[in-house]
């Protein structure tokens, strides 16, 4: 990284060996170390989803066959979601902003943080030789017995991928609860940590009590087809339903993994640009708590049509709807900071516009599923694949593009190119909705989801999805390349670039290695947003020119 | 953090070995309870001895009995947890047979 | 948590300021590595509960064809275990440095023989081919001769029906998996205790530092409440 001035030493220049970045124990690189290797992922992922797209331009199959199809989209769930999407916001902005948030010199255990990264690109191999050797067609969802007994593909490297970059997530969570327990800055009670504190908090306790679970549970679908050993095989008494039990314990939760940490970005960058205190800071707090424990008795709503009882149905049903309510609380909340509040248009603010209209529809859609009656109908359709993309693309995604440009000068000390910026965020607002609001129609008119033929009828909506989906695509690549460029040729930034609270903009731009010399004391809640002037001359400590 | 951890705390010897020859007991309990058949009771009995074992473990070998709140909960959560995983997923089980699977029409 | 600026012992961390604040850190972040492990163990144990629960019988059989004295001897080998641990901890809490590793041998000492006996175990299961996976071969002759059938099923048992015998399977493939991995965990802990030795022979522990030991105690500590499970679970229950 070119980005660093020359006169100041920072946690980017301090020194710029091989050894000094993959044996760092620095949490701000380890966090650039985790965003290089996921981008990665992304790539692949994407171009997965550009195949298949294309597949899907014409009814007939003419650019792959059904064999090829299903390997794509299993790719294109398994990197997005095990080697993306969960390690997204947490192991990339979590393990860089976490620390400083709070006014920590590092994690609690920096070793385990960079072992977690060893760990998660350990996975990432694994899960790549499963491509390379020619994939996976199982789904994202290795449900037996496509996993098992009628496996024909590379199964048990991808199981062994996920098994290992789940100990990597454990160890993330780890780390971050730790961390926010003991080390906070003298003065930093539990309600005035930033929102995004709160986020990464409950998604750790998400990862500590969900991911073992996921672990165990492909490493018995492992141990069952490495050694013939029948778990979930129907043949000798087996239940494959007791994998989709354990699988969703997990994986509904993991939902949540993916959005919590989102929320947390949307509620920092709602207060400064707003230049309000979020409005509710106490419910939003514990609305993320709500969300973390009742996500984790919800998973049956995956199941409704797989023979699970209906008795247990209802319960899931039930409660499905009661995780609606602390979602909600938090949309509203949002909009009600927004109210008189000053509001002005840069790009993390679109993005988190964007993240409260898509995500009220990806949540909403979401009410819909968790009724039994209409799940039967709309189940494995589209309409699943458009209310979950709302929420995972829709909302984590943009709340992560979002992050990245609200604390790009913080990382890089260099500021993206702001008209760009605008210009893109709206790209991908249009190309996702178009990419993702036909597909609600096409579900709801009966198209199953996994196929890669369709009748001509669903044709021109097909065709609208693609579309989107190069505008989306389009989208991605003008901020790769603008942020790219950024990091040699941007403007230079300032400590505070955005007049932000929260004790990260406190630091100067890069943040310099230990992020503080003496540990700041805090007398003040979060978003205190009511003197101006305190943020921009007092704190400005760092050694950037203009200003 | 102003809970405070008393990570220090020394226990005397004897209880050390006051646990252990209860745990001891408790085993040769549960082994010897097992030949008797007690109806419904039998899983119930060795369940409990178990977590009474556990427990015990728990309270003195790793010192959860001295140590802070947050501590405490950590274990507590993991073990509730469990216990909803199981709950949620037996209650599916058992009720599955309620309904006589659809016919055709 | 002010600035420390007095003495900074080699085993701080720059990133903390107290001894204290590091400790408290270390206990707290072992014991969310075994609430992770409950959860980890717990997936198996809800899958020995719902098949226990759907074939009770199969289950019975399969477990009274484990050997209940190995199984007791080793429950309480595991307890002595856990407490030359705890008596290990004890020790580096009282400076003693040549108490921790007599114990700390004891403890691998008695581990060992839990696996050795694991291995016995294991033996005979393979030479009556209950080794779940390909080669598992349901001897319905074998488990009269045993009289493993528990008498409350007696009845409803036919022990030649192939169904029955598969069910047995599948009793063997959660005893293996979950034993297995139990071991897995023992040799874990024993593996990290040579560490300890190591650093014990150096003389770094002392009443101001002994969070390894303490934690290699608690993760030891866990390992043995799994056994005291897992040991009624697969030996016990069906036993009368």
């Amino acid at each position: 990284m070119e980005s660093g001035d020359t006169k100041r030493k920072h946690y980017l220049n301090i020194e710029n060996t091989p050894q000094s970045w993959l044996l760092t124990l620095d949490h701000k690189r380890i966090g650039i170390l985790y965003l290089v290797t996921i981008l990665l992922f992304f790539f692949l992922g994407g171009v997965a989803a550009v195949l298949f797209r294309l597949e899907l331009l014409t009814p007939d199959a003419h650019l792959v066959e059904h064999e090829t199809y299903n390997r794509l989209f299993t790719m294109h769930g398994v990197t997005m979601i095990f080697f993306f999407l969960i390690p997204s916001i947490p192991a990339v902005l979590g393990n860089f902003l976490l620390p400083i948030m709070i006014g920590a010199r590092d994690m609690a255990f920096p070793r385990i943080n960079l072992a977690s990264w060893y760990v998660f690109t350990a996975g990432g191999l694994f899960g790549l030789a499963a491509i390379v050797f020619g994939g996976v067609d199982t789904g994202w969802t290795f449900y037996t017995p496509y996993s098992s007994t009628y496996a024909n593909s590379n199964v048990i490297l991808a199981a062994l991928g996920i098994f290992i970059a789940g100990f990597a997530s454990i160890m993330t969570g780890l780390n971050f609860i730790v961390t926010i327990h003991k080390m906070r800055a003298p003065g930093l009670t539990w309600f005035r940590l930033p929102l995004f504190i709160w986020g990464q908090y409950a998604t750790a306790i998400i990862m500590i009590l969900g991911t073992p679970v996921i672990a165990i549970t492909v490493l018995l679908v492992g141990i069952e087809r490495l050694f013939g050993v029948g778990i979930f095989d129907p043949a000798i008494g087996g239940d494959p339903l007791l994998f989709q039990h354990l699988f969703w314990f997990y994986s509904h939760p993991a939902v949540y993994i993916m959005i919590l940490p989102g929320m947390g970005v949307i509620s920092e960058v709602i207060a400064c640009f707003s230049r309000k205190r979020i409005f509710g800071y106490h419910v939003v707090a514990f609305s993320s708590l709500a969300i973390a424990i009742l996500g984790f008795f919800v998973w049956g709503h995956h199941m409704f049509v797989s023979s699970q009882s209906m008795y247990a149905g209802m319960i899931f049903s039930i409660l499905s709807f009661l995780v609606a309510i602390p979602s909600a609380i938090k949309v509203f909340n949002w909009t009600a900071t927004l109210y008189k509040g000053s509001i002005s248009l840069d790009t993390p603010m679109l993005y988190a516009l964007g993240f409260i209209g898509l995500f009220t529809i990806g949540g909403l859609t979401g009410l819909f599923l968790a009724t039994m009656a209409i799940n039967i109908h709309v189940h494995d359709t589209y309409f699943v694949v458009a209310h979950f993309h709302y929420v995972m693309v829709g909302g984590m995604l943009m709340a992560f593009l979002g992050g990245i440009h609200f604390w790009w000068p913080k990382m890089f000390g260099r500021m993206y190119p702001e008209a760009w910026g605008r210009f893109a965020a709206i790209v991908i607002f249009v190309g996702f909705n178009l990419t993702f609001f036909p597909q609600f129609i096409l579900g709801y008119l009966g198209m199953p989801r996994r196929y890669h033929v369709y009748p001509e009828e669903f044709q021109v909506l097909n065709v609208m999805s693609t579309a989107g989906a190069s505008i989306l695509g389009a989208g991605y690549l003008m901020v790769f390349v603008y942020l790219v460029w950024s990091l040699f040729k941007g403007r230079r930034s300032v400590s505070n670039p955005w007049c932000a609270a929260g004790l990260e903009w406190r630091v100067s731009s890069p943040p310099p290695q230990h992020n503080f010399k003496k540990a700041p004391v805090v007398d003040r809640d979060a978003y205190d947003y009511t003197d101006e002037d305190v943020y921009k001359s007092d704190y400005d400590s760092g050694g950037t020119s203009d200003g | 953090m102003t809970e405070h951890s008393g990570n220090h705390h020394i226990m005397p010897l004897k209880i050390y070995l006051g646990v252990f020859l209860a745990l001891m007991v408790l085993t040769i309990l549960t082994v010897w309870v097992a030949f008797y058949d007690l109806g419904f009771l039998n899983v119930f009995v060795a369940v409990t001895i178990a977590c009474v074992k556990a427990y015990i473990v728990l309270l003195y070998f790793m010192h959860l009995r001295y140590n802070a709140r947050i501590l405490w909960l950590t274990a507590a959560a993991g073990f509730i947890w469990f216990v909803l995983l199981t709950a949620f997923t037996v209650s599916d089980v058992l009720t599955r047979g309620w309904l006589p699977p659809p016919e055709a029409w | 948590m002010a600035e420390t600026e007095t003495s900074h012992p080699d085993h701080l961390a720059h990133h903390f300021d107290s001894v204290e604040q590091q400790r408290e850190s270390a206990s707290f972040g072992m014991w969310l590595f075994i609430a992770q492990e409950i959860m980890f163990f717990g997936g198996l144990f809800l899958g020995y509960i719902v098949y226990r629960i759907k074939y009770p019988m199969a289950f019975a059989t399969g477990s009274n064809l484990l050997s209940i004295e190995w199984g007791a001897f080793n429950t309480a080998v595991l307890i002595g275990s856990s407490l030359t641990m705890a008596l290990a901890v004890r020790a580096a809490q009282t400076g003693n440095n040549r108490l921790i590793i007599r114990w700390i041998l004891a403890t691998m000492l008695l581990g060992s023989v839990f696996l050795g006996v694991k291995v016995v175990e294991y033996k005979d299961k393979y030479d009556h081919q209950l080794v779940a996976g390909p080669m598992f071969e349901f001897d319905a002759d074998y488990v009269l001769e045993r009289e493993a059938v528990p008498a409350v099923y007696a009845d409803d048992i036919d022990v030649h029906d192939p169904q029955f015998g598969s069910n047995v399977h599948l009793f063997y493939s959660f005893y293996f998996v979950m034993t297995g991995m139990h071991a897995l965990h023992m040799i874990i802990g024993i593996g990290v205790m040579i560490w300890l030795l190591v650093k014990a022979y150096r003389k770094r522990f002392g009443p101001d530092y002994y969070s390894p030991v303490e934690m290699t105690g608690l993760y030891w500590h866990f390992v043995d409440i799994v056994w005291i499970f897992l040991f009624p679970m697969l030996y016990l229950m069906g036993r009368h």
